[in-house]
């Protein structure tokens, strides 16, 4: 309809008043097939009562109207950080949080979360490195050094050093040996073999016996009644130690005679963590105020060869204590109880100065947590213990752009489902039909059945789940709730026949032979014939569920997968990657559409290359094909395929409406990508029907609000 | 950290000193007092604190002091010898030496050693050793002789070592030297024969010597200008033998190896010696520090009119002949931490060699190669690489520009200078603009008066890539000339300049005269227009008497008088007038803007005469009125001083001379204003801390009302 109409020629006044009342017609129609309970002639009253006429005409050739369900009781605190590991070889960081999980970043890939472990309460990861070979291990709390498994991305093993809690661990320069630090005071070496770890030597206590004692001397001022405590120590190759200290001290000594060389006294708070880059010419250090010191050496005058340590540049990108630190070649990582993780580029090593030098802030999960029933309006709040059931509320009222519609019915919580045990929820998932919840933990699959009479609910696990069905990557469920799709950390995908209160195992698709890369995102298609999957590097494989066979791989493509979905009707696969690269292609055909090709001959506008965060979710619209809906953090779009691809001189984002231009001016100025940047921090955002959004913010300042306050500094009278 | 003190003279009269200088400064039993005995016939008493004569003493005509004045500590009185074996005692009551008690002794005597603690103990010159009582119980006793003929007593000190005496002296013998160490509770004297070691053919000349429990550490300046140091048993394993001791080095050429002028070396604690004698050939003499256990210098003072070579320590004085006078430098030695050490020694190694411009560059990378994150990033790079490769100029002209620079005239430099600044910009281009620089400023030292490329440098400064270390003697040619402009426009661009710079310019713009300021041409932005236009007229006015003959200081002290007597509702007319005029206010604002850092600024800003502080603080105080006019707090113009920097520079100014500036009634009204000021600024904070904590809670209740906006239904039209 729209893409006839806008076709057409610049309407003449007999024009729009007909097109006026065809579109009211159609209108009625589309309400009175969706809404029974309304009365189609009240809409309609409404509708033209709220419209003054020139903007009824403007609208007409735009993307629509919605309502949108905005939703802001998504109660997602990120867990604070606590570690973090840069890895050189392979450009990746990892960052563990406090509640244990463990985050691969890949910085070569537009700084995507491309792996994540989930928690476990017990352990409270407290060290992070990466040894030879790109191998992560953790320590923590609980006394154990973990292995994980990058490919399966599950926990390889566990070695409790016998030690008691881990405090810090390191490897040795070449990555073959692991140091843990124990809480019983003794230093424990592991040998790293190919497989697992051999547990070495032991270095006990020193006891007054200690080659030099350094001594780090309290602050004068201010509170001094407290103990100094080294929080951090940095050892560098021409035996410098870099102490960071609670008296808010970065010291220098001179480890042959275990004096003091320099200090400079940076804040008045701790200084809690240090990272020095693999040169050696330049280190960073992380205060509980929140401000990310940078020091470098550097030579005393302009062609000697005596250098320096200078501390040369402040940051204050976080409000929080700056738990962890990480010094990249080009970059400056910190992360801390405020829960951003912020990558700062060094001006100075980035040649080119384009986007790729600008700061990044990365604070929610590069995936959904979220999921949704259209047909009951519900929204599933998946959090690290627990699940949330929400019913959306309901309204009669009508009204124009910006309007905030009078409910007639609130949102409920409907339920609130704990998990047993200390592990994390790694995924969730609602049925369409809104009568099944799915979930799983590291080592349990949980599948619900919900039965609602009238305003009760009741819930019903399923019992008896398979054995290969311990643990799942990613679930889904088919359009017409049916079939249940499970990613399991093995490479395997099952497939599962739903019947009334129970299941039925269909089949499972192995990975293909020699790979065991686990499956991170599922999408199906509308009609249930076809399954896509992607990993976490390989391409995406296509499967026929009907046949139960793999129908085709996608051609792999440098950056990896952040969203899949499959197109109603079309079964076209649209794939959205890390680099902002946006494919379409056609299942049934076996290749990329003619519009997927056009895009990537002409290339992305480059504002849209520029954004930061990945898109997250990919969802189409019922009645309107061309159109192809996305969102990442920070705007939404609803890419129209009829219309011409912007260019780079064409302004891309343009949310003035069209109240002062001509309709020719509008005309040539009018591309594909109608982009919103209204609801942010925006981590789902959905079609519940043709007319319907539903988008789940997540204010920072209610993050903030949920903290424990930073360090008060006085604002008056200072 | 070791440090020396403002030195004093201590006689007004000259001392008979003759070529030998003086014979010796001792102490004396009454703290503070100190025995100067001339190489002539003179003996007097010093009090230090006052820096007076408490006494003098002479011998007769044709009778000669051989041997320094010491105080007996048990008696109280002074001994001293002439003509070699004439012993005279007497106390400060005597008048005339001639009357005082006399012995005559059998045998010649070299020196009288006295310290607190034991009776005075006479050593004669064939090395005996004689405790003063058992001498004067019989003068005329036979005295044997110790050291053997040709043998001369170089030098002699006496130590309390476990409440006895222990004499040490030093004899010299064909260039062969000797140590003899006398224990008295023991009787045991031993010998030593110092051994030189490599450096067999040089002269011993300076010792000095500090004990510890059980060796005598002998320190000797040798004429190769290095300290050696010898360690001395005090109880010899073997007395009757000949032992031999070996010298190691200490110092290295603490002093010029073949200095004609006599140098002196004196030990003042476990860590520190004084050295006496010039540090260079050509250099005067001077007295230096030195730290022994780090090898540093820690601090030294240039003596221009010479001295005698002699060096005494007493307490925490150091005595020394400079020029014809007795000088005294007291000296502080404080704990100091290695760092501290090692900080001065950078400073002090380079000294006379040619400074490099201490210069950083923070965005030059570090030679560091940038790993290129990806395949597409890396090709665009090397596409921008090449067109920048296409852009760089082959030949780097500079070089032609500092020949230029080196023997051109002027108007040929200025030339130049455009063409090259016209060039592009080479990633190096702030060292060679620097090196321009430099390269001008040597000549202008060269060929003063006449060569001062005013132009030339102004044009260097606004490339904007200078920096005060990359040309640390532009600002000093400016000061010398009182270029203001050139100082404003430094201040401007310069991002590093130091303190005492900044407060030397501060002091020539408060100080230099309004004729001279109207010729000069000085950027007027940051004074844009500070009477706003309706007070306009006034402000042509008010600049028109000021013009005419202005007198900071009178025209203050009349209009601080006026206004005292003013009743308080005058404010208006207060605020309008600005109390300098418009240019050297341009210039004040330049000070205003630069950098600093207090404890580095406060000292500097002590010297600055109370006139012009109070003319400062007046200026600034007119700013604060001007600024808080608005209700944003800003001053009109392009670039005008901040609020917080002029509260800043109140404090200081205030914080470094409050002592003065509350003594001057002209500044009364300023001080009470100031007052009234901070007493409201306080009122105003707590008022603020109070509002913050209600506004705390408003936002809390906003959050609740948030809450209560979790979820809404909403129309969105997309265009």
């Amino acid at each position: 309809m729209a893409a006839a109409e806008r076709g057409a020629a610049r309407p003449t006044g007999d024009n729009r008043t007909s097109r006026r009342r065809r579109r009211r017609r159609e209108h009625c129609l589309r309400t009175s097939g969706l809404e029974p309970g309304a009365l189609p002639g009240q809409s309609m009253r409404a509708r033209a009562h709220v419209w003054p006429g020139r903007r009824e005409a403007g609208a007409a050739r735009g993307m629509g109207e919605f309502k949108v369900h905005r939703v802001r009781f998504f109660n997602y605190v990120p867990s604070g950080i606590r570690c973090v590991a840069y890895n050189n070889q392979s450009n990746r960081l990892a960052v563990s949080r406090t509640d244990g999980t463990v985050e691969i970043y890949n910085l070569s890939a537009n700084y995507f979360q491309e792996k994540f472990f989930p928690g476990h309460e017990s352990r409270a990861t407290e060290a992070l490195c990466w040894a030879a070979g790109q191998r992560l291990f953790s320590a923590g709390l609980n006394g154990e050094i973990i292995e994980y498994d990058l490919q399966a991305l599950n926990i390889k093993y566990a070695v409790d050093a016998f030690g008691g809690p881990i405090w810090s661990m390191t490897t040795n320069p070449s990555g073959s040996q692991l140091l843990v630090g124990c809480e019983d005071g003794s230093v424990k070496l592991f040998q790293i073999t190919p497989d697992k770890i051999q547990f070495e030597r032991n270095f006990d206590r020193q006891k007054r016996s200690t080659i030099h004692k350094m001594i780090v001397d309290r602050q004068y001022m201010g509170v001094s009644k407290r103990k100094c405590i080294v929080w951090a120590v940095a050892f560098l190759s021409d035996g410098t130690v870099i102490s960071a200290d609670s008296a808010g001290k970065v010291q220098f000594w001179d480890s042959a005679t275990g004096t003091l060389v320099k200090s400079h006294l940076i804040t008045n708070a701790d200084v809690q963590s240090i990272a020095v880059a693999d040169q050696e010419d330049s280190f960073v250090v992380g205060t509980a105020e929140g401000t990310v010191f940078h020091f470098q050496l550097v030579p005393v005058t302009s062609n000697s060869n005596e250098k320096q340590w200078v501390r040369t540049k402040p940051f204050q990108h976080h409000t929080h204590d700056v738990r962890a630190v990480a010094h990249s070649p080009t970059a400056l990582i910190s992360g801390g109880t405020d829960t951003h993780l912020v990558i700062r580029p060094l001006m100075e090593k980035v040649e080119v100065k384009n986007y790729d030098a600008a700061l990044r802030k990365i604070t929610f999960p590069h995936r959904r947590l979220i999921s949704c029933s259209k047909k009951r309006q519900l929204l599933l709040f998946q959090f690290a213990h627990h699940l949330e059931l929400w019913r959306l509320g309901s309204t009669v009222a009508t009204g124009k752009n910006g309007d905030t519609l009078p409910l007639s019915k609130n949102a409920d919580h409907l339920l609130h489902l704990k998990t047993k045990g200390p592990e994390n929820i790694i995924c969730s998932s609602i049925s369409p039909c809104g009568s099944w919840i799915a979930y799983s933990t590291a080592s349990r699959f949980f599948l619900c059945r919900l039965n609602y009479e009238h305003d009760n609910i009741s819930l019903k696990r399923v019992s008896k789940m398979p054995a290969f069905l311990r643990s799942a990557l990613q679930i889904l469920f088919s359009e017409d709730s049916t079939k249940l799709f499970v990613a399991s950390n093995q490479g395997s995908l099952h497939v599962m026949q739903l019947v009334e209160g129970s299941f039925k195992h269909l089949h499972a698709f192995q990975p293909l032979s020699g790979t065991v890369e686990a499956m991170c995102l599922l999408a199906v298609s509308p009609d249930g014939n076809w399954l896509a999957a992607s990993g976490t590097s390989a391409g995406v494989h296509v499967y026929n569920v009907k046949q139960l066979k793999l129908h085709c791989t996608v051609p792999a493509y440098n950056f990896p997968v952040t969203a899949l979905a499959i197109a109603p009707s079309t079964n076209n696969l649209v794939i959205a990657h890390s680099d902002q690269q946006v494919f379409e292609y056609s299942i049934p055909d076996k290749q990329y559409t003619e519009w997927s090709r056009a895009v990537q001959k002409q290339g992305f506008h480059h504002l849209w290359l520029q954004r930061d965060t990945p898109i997250t979710h990919i969802s189409f619209h019922p009645k309107r094909p061309m159109h192809i809906l996305l969102h990442d953090a920070y705007m939404f779009c609803i890419i129209d395929k009829s219309l011409p691809l912007p260019s780079d001189k064409t302004l891309l984002y343009n949310p003035l409406p069209p109240m002062n231009e001509s309709d020719v001016v509008r005309r040539r100025t009018a591309h594909a990508f109608k982009i919103s940047k209204i609801y942010k921090p925006l981590l789902f955002l959905d079609l519940l029907d043709e007319r319907t959004l539903v988008a789940v913010e997540r204010p920072l300042d209610d993050i903030i609000a949920q903290l424990p306050p930073p360090i008060k500094k006085k604002k008056f009278g200072t | 950290m070791a440090a020396l003190e403002e030195e004093f003279t201590l006689s007004s009269v000259v001392l008979g000193a003759g070529p030998d200088g003086l014979l010796g400064v001792e102490h004396s039993d009454k703290t503070d007092q100190f025995l100067v005995t001339d190489s002539g016939r003179t003996v007097i008493l010093y009090k230090l604190s006052d820096q007076k004569t408490l006494g003098s003493w002479s011998v007769k005509q044709g009778q000669i002091i051989t041997c320094p004045a010491v105080c007996n500590f048990q008696t109280g009185e002074y001994i001293v010898v002439h003509d070699n074996k004439v012993l005279r005692i007497w106390n400060s009551e005597d008048v005339n030496l001639d009357k005082v008690f006399k012995a005559t002794l059998s045998a010649e005597v070299c020196r009288i050693h006295s310290i607190q603690g034991t009776e005075p103990l006479v050593l004669f010159k064939e090395g005996a050793v004689r405790g003063l009582e058992a001498l004067l119980a019989e003068p005329q006793q036979k005295i044997e002789t110790v050291i053997s003929d040709e043998e001369v007593i170089k030098w002699t000190k006496l130590f309390i070592v476990f409440r006895h005496p222990v004499l040490i002296f030093i004899t010299e013998k064909h260039g062969n030297y000797f140590a003899y160490v006398q224990t008295f509770h023991s009787r045991v004297l031993s010998k030593y024969t110092l051994l030189l070691g490599h450096e067999e053919k040089t002269l011993i000349q300076s010792f000095t010597a500090s004990v510890d429990r059980k060796f005598i550490s002998l320190m000797s300046l040798s004429s190769d200008g290095s300290v050696y140091e010898t360690l001395i048993p005090i109880r010899p394993t073997d007395p009757e033998k000949n032992q031999r001791v070996v010298r190691s080095l200490l110092l290295k050429a603490v002093v010029s190896g073949n200095a004609r002028n006599a140098v002196a070396l004196t030990v003042l604690d476990q860590d520190h010696v004084a050295v006496l004698g010039s540090p260079l050939p050509a250099s005067k003499e001077s007295l230096s520090i030195w730290n022994i256990k780090f090898q540093t210098l820690q601090t030294s003072k240039e003596l221009p009119q010479g001295t005698s070579g002699q060096l005494w320590y007493y307490g925490e004085n150091l005595f020394m002949l400079h020029g014809k006078f007795l000088t005294v430098i007291p000296y502080k030695c404080e704990v100091s931490s290695l760092a501290g050490a090692l900080g001065k020694l950078k400073h002090s190694q380079d000294p006379g060699t040619h400074v490099e411009p201490h210069f950083v560059n923070w965005e030059a990378s570090q030679g560091c190669g940038l790993g290129c994150q990806n395949s597409e990033q890396s090709r665009r790079l090397l596409r921008r690489r090449k067109i920048e490769v296409n852009l760089q100029p082959e030949v780097p002209p500079s070089k032609q520009l500092l020949l230029t620079i080196k023997k051109d005239s002027e108007k040929h430099i200025e030339v130049e200078l455009r063409k090259f600044l016209a060039m592009t910009q080479t990633p190096d281009f702030h060292a060679i603009t620097g090196d321009i620089v430099t390269g001008l400023l040597e000549r202008c030292k060269a060929e003063e008066p006449s060569f001062y490329p005013r132009n030339c440098l102004i044009q260097l400064i606004q490339t904007h890539v200078l920096s005060y270390s990359l040309c640390p003697g532009l600002m000093e040619v400016a000061l010398q000339k009182t270029d203001v402009h050139l100082l404003q426009l430094c201040l401007q661009q310069f991002p590093d300049i130091p303190e005492s710079v900044t407060c030397t310019c501060l002091k020539l713009f408060l100080s230099i005269g309004d004729d001279c300021l109207q010729e000069t041409d000085v950027n007027m932005e940051s004074v844009f227009d500070y009477s706003g236009t309706v007070q306009d007229e006034k402000m042509e006015e008010q600049t028109k008497i000021l013009q005419n003959g202005f007198n900071p200081k009178e025209d203050n002290c009349s209009n601080c008088d006026q206004e005292l007597k003013e009743k308080p509702q005058d404010t208006t007319k207060e605020t309008t007038s600005c109390p300098v005029i418009p240019k050297r206010a341009a210039l004040l604002n330049a000070i205003l803007h630069s950098a600093y850092s207090e404890t580095f600024l406060l000292p500097h800003l002590k010297d600055i005469p109370a006139q012009h502080i109070t003319l400062f603080l007046q200026y600034l105080y007119f700013l604060y009125l001007k600024c808080s006019e608005n209700a944003t707090m800003t001053l009109p113009g392009i670039r005008p001083p901040t609020l917080n920097q002029i509260m800043d520079w109140i404090c200081l100014l205030l914080d470094a001379n409050f002592t003065v500036v509350v003594m001057i009634p002209e500044a009364k009204r300023l001080l009470i204003n100031l007052y009234k000021f901070v007493k409201s600024q306080i009122s105003v904070y707590s008022e603020l801390n109070k509002i913050e904590v209600s506004f705390r809670e408003l936002q809390k209740l906003n959050q609740e009302k948030n809450n209560r906006g979790l979820y809404s239904i909403e129309v969105l039209e997309l265009f």
